[in-house]
């Protein structure tokens, strides 16, 4: 597997988000993908993102243009220094909340995705990889 | 701060949804439109969503909420123009917009909200 292209952004403020949501869309077209694939990918950021600003405190959003075979892939990983996640296991319930949320956004992001991966630990902050492959 | 305009339309409002919106910027749509209802006395708000290219969890619990707010305050909701890869995309995150009226588009969704209207 190569690493065609890679790079960083922050995600600090609400407006990040938007940047995000529109910079992923960008990777996500040069990355090959068709529209309804390009739009979940779209949509889990969005998610992952505001996860960044709202919980974490701040983060930011690395990404790699992924190259294996025939196939490329989208690589997005989100990473704060927050409070982390006590119980990821719950986390990872659909409908489960700590704030006023509809509990969705990680449980919807790994739907969205061909890969999830969530790293987290209180005291140790958080770290979400997802990846799409066309 | 910007706002995203509400036009009137005899006892309906339009909303058209132009920009990605930003967490606020929908926050405060969901505020005017509740208070557009009210000073309006307005029957229905057709919301146009046809430029958007993806509805995220925050977004969709807008419209859950504006549609649920115009309908305590005797107005009904119509949501128009939905892109297929967003509906498809709304749907495999888990969020279905239960009670949320929706049309394919603007000439369809203002039939909708008028026979919903005159059928009370
Ligand atoms: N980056 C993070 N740092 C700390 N806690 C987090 C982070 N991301 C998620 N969480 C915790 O996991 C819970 C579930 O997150 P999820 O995105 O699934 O739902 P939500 O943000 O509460 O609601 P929704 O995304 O549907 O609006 C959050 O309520 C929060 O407690
Ligand atoms: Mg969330």
């Amino acid at each position: 597997m190569n690493v065609r292209t890679h790079g960083s952004m922050p995600v600090r403020r609400e407006q990040d988000v938007v940047l995000a949501r529109q910079a992923v869309r960008k990777l996500a077209v040069d990355c090959g993908m068709r529209l309804v694939d390009q739009t979940k990918m779209v949509t889990a950021a969005s998610e992952l993102a505001r996860n960044t600003v709202v919980y974490g405190g701040g983060g930011d959003m690395d990404w790699e243009l992924l190259e294996d075979g025939a196939r490329t892939g989208l690589r997005l990983v989100f990473r704060d220094e927050g409070p982390g996640i006590a119980d990821t296991a719950l986390a990872m319930t659909d409908g489960w909340t700590s704030g006023s949320g509809l509990g969705l956004g990680l449980t919807g992001a790994r739907r969205l995705v061909s890969e999830f991966e969530l790293d987290s630990a209180p005291g140790k902050g958080t770290r979400v990889s997802i990846t799409r492959w066309t | 701060m910007d706002r995203i305009p509400i036009l009137r339309m005899g006892e309906f409002l339009l909303v058209t949804i132009q920009v990605d919106m930003h967490d606020q910027l929908a926050l405060a749509l969901q505020d005017d439109l509740s208070e557009r209802i009210s000073k309006t006395a307005a029957r229905g708000v057709l919301i146009d969503i046809s430029a958007l290219d993806m509805v995220d969890s925050f977004i969709g619990r807008m419209i859950g909420t504006i549609s649920a707010q115009s309908r305590i305050m005797d107005a009904h909701t119509v949501v128009v123009g939905m892109q297929p890869e967003v509906a498809i995309t709304l749907v495999e995150l888990g969020l279905t917009l239960p009670g949320v009226s929706t049309a394919l588009d603007v000439e369809r969704g203002m039939k909708l909200l008028r026979q919903r209207v005159a059928s009370e």
